[in-house]
């Protein structure tokens, strides 16, 4: 009843019948539906980060016994929207030696590379901006771009902790990537598709049919190669505040910054969300007996759990060190990431 | 190819100027790090930025006069720093101290000295990444603080310990508020192990990590946590007892190879002493109606001169009192532990990265107003 698809296809329905009456050639209604995905996207994100900002002082306050944000709206439910305002209202500065051009562009790719991977996200039934046949591919490469608007912070800012911390987080995340990309695929062999959509389908009606069981190894691998991804707690030494100050955002301030911080929170929630798309089933129900709750509304509930996962992991451990990260990453996460591909291989091999 | 790859790459070492203003240099130390990279080749500490004269002071003052300043020489415990200058000048004059005084002395500087370690605690959590051990530790500060304010009605700087005793009685609610403390603080003490000690991330920051050997712990006049995490068992209440410390039984936590694990080790251990210490001295309790002896309105010492030290939190702490036989003292000098421990943080740091070094600083857990005074 409360399944978004079917409202979306008669409105599709209605809107090409009119162009089709009035003559206006089909690829209008494309472009139309684009930049109408894109806006509603954009919707989801802003609210998306609104509340995801609020819940993690509110995660971390619960867990360090306190009670967080309670002025701002019922239990501070608004004290984002309250952040939000006063840094537009703050003088954007930038430093005299810095160099400009990065500089202004640095947090529009940081925001511009979290945005892109959620046309490819499949929010629920027939919920999804773009089906693409290499999803999985488009995800990885695009969430790699986050590397360089940290480098270019870091460059321009021309400071010395911010260099250092952009120099950390290109060692990190690329490191990082590989076993990330290779945990992915056993998925990927697994549903015989690149396509999110046709992952989500092949992992379905019933709850054991989940990619997690298969690959509890790859989810593993996955999560914790996109913590480092996504500079969370305790991969978070890019901004390491103890040793860096803030690290390659250190001179940033006002709505740049704040880009730096959507962006952030955009990571964290699709890290989470690719992790429920390829493993723990996306939109599909545990069995087929829930599916009158909408498809939207499991995913949704699912991702958030792996972000409040993330929270959790964050307030509770103390911070890695950049050689015992590097260490971590190529001596144990990627040997064991190719045994899990190996044995998936084999295990498809044998079953099929 | 590679050798053209290197003519055309310049490699070079940069300073860092680590503070003033830093998050993790716990005040305004400065430190010049000279940094190839990730490591730390060369590393100055730059001290001052907090002198205020203290010693001066204490020359224009008399004995009575001094004593509020004490609280400012360590202020994250000031009770110790109060008796130090307590215990010195008494030492001088050959004051009687009222029994009970001597017992309400221990208890608050023994609850000044877990207040202390937490403030420790958390800022060293907090320089490793972990937050909420912070908060934790400050939310069992908080009563600690709430048990000095319902007895001297002060919260950071006490002025509770005088010279011939202590300045008033404890309420009579404090006694059982304060075993409720003890009780609940040995688990508290529990769960920071569970967060912290047992963490393989916490471990791998701290086991092996600025190592300081005892000889050379020794010769830079490190004291308290710092030279026991290098086995040494090393502590005033022991060693040169003072007060009342020869009645009570405790141990002397020690560490086996000095690195940052043994000492945040130590202090751990220190907690449950000082709770065993707290203990042993509500059960003495004498009764008595006089805390504090009759002294004269102008305190004048014998001429002369005292050293008395004790074991503060962070380490010794003394005072070195010339008298001329005025009112105010002719010449003093404090010997705070800070200071000496500071030294031990360059030979510890320098090889290693920069987390380290946070990691170090954290676990020697100096102060900077005691380091300039």
């Amino acid at each position: 009843m409360f399944e978004l698809d079917g409202l979306l296809m008669r409105l599709h329905q209605a809107l090409s019948n009119w162009f089709v009456a009035h003559g206006v050639p089909a690829v209008w209604l494309d472009i139309l539906i684009m930049v109408f995905a894109a806006l509603v996207l954009i919707a989801f994100l802003a609210l998306s980060v609104l509340f995801l900002v609020w819940w993690e002082r509110k995660v971390s306050a619960h867990i360090q016994d306190r009670l967080g944000p309670m002025r701002t709206g019922p239990h501070g439910i608004l004290q984002t929207l309250a952040d939000g305002i006063k840094l537009l209202q703050k003088e954007d500065i930038v430093p005299d030696v810095a160099d400009k051009k990065v500089y202004f562009w640095a947090p529009v790719v940081a925001f511009v590379a979290a945005y892109l991977a959620y046309i490819v996200i499949p929010f629920g039934k027939g919920l999804v901006a773009r089906d693409l046949n290499i999803g999985v591919v488009y995800i990885v490469a695009i969430t790699s771009f986050t590397v360089i608007s940290l480098l270019m912070a870091g460059w321009a800012s021309n400071n010395k902790y911010a260099l250092l911390g952009g120099m950390r987080s290109a060692a990190q995340i690329v490191s990082y990537e590989v076993p990330l990309t290779i945990s992915l695929l056993g998925s990927v062999m697994l549903a015989g598709s690149l396509s999110m959509v046709d992952i989500v389908e092949a992992q379905g009606p019933y709850f054991w049919r989940w990619y997690c069981f298969p690959q509890i190894l790859g989810l593993g691998i996955y999560f914790v190669a996109a913590t480092a991804e996504a500079n969370r707690t305790p991969f978070d030494l890019p901004e390491a505040e103890q040793e860096l100050v803030a690290g390659f955002n250190v001179e940033y301030s006002g709505m740049k910054f704040a880009m730096f911080f959507l962006a952030e929170f955009i990571n964290m929630f699709t890290i989470s969300a690719i992790a429920t798309t390829l493993f723990l089933g996306g939109w599909q129900p545990p069995l087929p007996g829930l599916a009158f709750i909408p498809s939207w509304i499991w995913f949704l509930g699912k991702t958030l759990f792996l972000v409040f996962v993330l929270m959790w992991f964050r307030w509770t451990y103390p911070r890695l060190r950049v050689d015992q990260l590097m260490n971590f990453a190529w001596k144990f996460l990627l040997p064991l990431s190719f045994a899990n591909l190996i044995l998936t291989g084999i295990g498809v091999y044998l079953l099929k | 190819m590679m050798e053209t790859l290197k003519e055309h790459l310049r490699e070079e070492e940069f300073l860092i100027n680590m503070g003033p203003q830093h998050p993790s240099t716990h005040g305004v130390l400065r430190l010049v790090l000279r940094m190839e990279g990730e490591f730390i080749r060369e590393l100055t500490p730059h001290v001052g930025y907090l002198h205020r004269s203290i010693e001066k002071i204490a020359e224009n003052r008399t004995y009575n006069q001094f004593m509020p300043y004490t609280d400012r020489i360590d202020y994250c415990a000031s009770m110790p720093s109060n008796l130090a200058w307590a215990v010195a000048v008494e030492k001088l004059g050959g004051i009687e101290v009222p029994e009970r005084a001597e017992y309400l002395r221990v208890i608050m500087v023994e609850l000044n000295r877990i207040a202390s370690h937490l403030i420790w605690l958390g800022t060293m959590s907090l320089d490793l990444g972990a937050v909420t051990p912070f908060l934790y530790a400050f939310r069992e500060r908080e009563w600690v603080l709430d048990l000095f304010e319902m007895t001297c009605g002060q919260r950071l700087t006490y002025h509770y310990i005088r010279i011939g005793g202590v300045s008033r009685d404890i309420p009579p609610e404090f006694e059982k508020s304060c075993r409720e403390f003890i009780k609940d603080f040995r688990h508290k003490v529990d769960d920071y192990e569970a967060i912290l000690t047992e963490n393989p991330i916490f471990l791998g920051r701290t086991k092996g990590i600025g190592i300081l050997p005892l000889d050379l712990a020794e010769n830079l006049g490190a004291s308290g946590p710092t030279i026991r995490g290098s086995n040494y068992a090393w502590d005033i209440r022991k060693a040169e007892p003072y007060s009342i410390y020869n009645r009570i039984n405790f141990d002397i936590p020690t560490g086996k190879n000095g690195d940052v694990w043994d000492r945040y080790m130590v202090r751990i251990q220190e907690f449950r002493q000082s709770c065993r210490i707290i203990e042993q001295a509500l059960d003495g309790l004498p009764q008595s109606d006089t805390v504090r002896s009759k002294l004269p309105a102008v305190l004048r010492l014998p001429a002369g001169e005292v050293f008395s030290r004790i074991e503060a939190p962070r380490g010794e702490m003394g005072y070195y009192i010339v008298s001329d036989g005025e009112k105010k003292p002719y010449r003093v000098k404090i010997r705070t532990a800070s200071y000496g421990n500071l030294q031990c943080l360059a030979p510890m740091a320098i090889g290693l990265k920069i987390a380290d070094l946070v990691a170090i600083f954290g676990s020697i857990d100096v102060i900077l107003p005691e380091v300039d005074r």
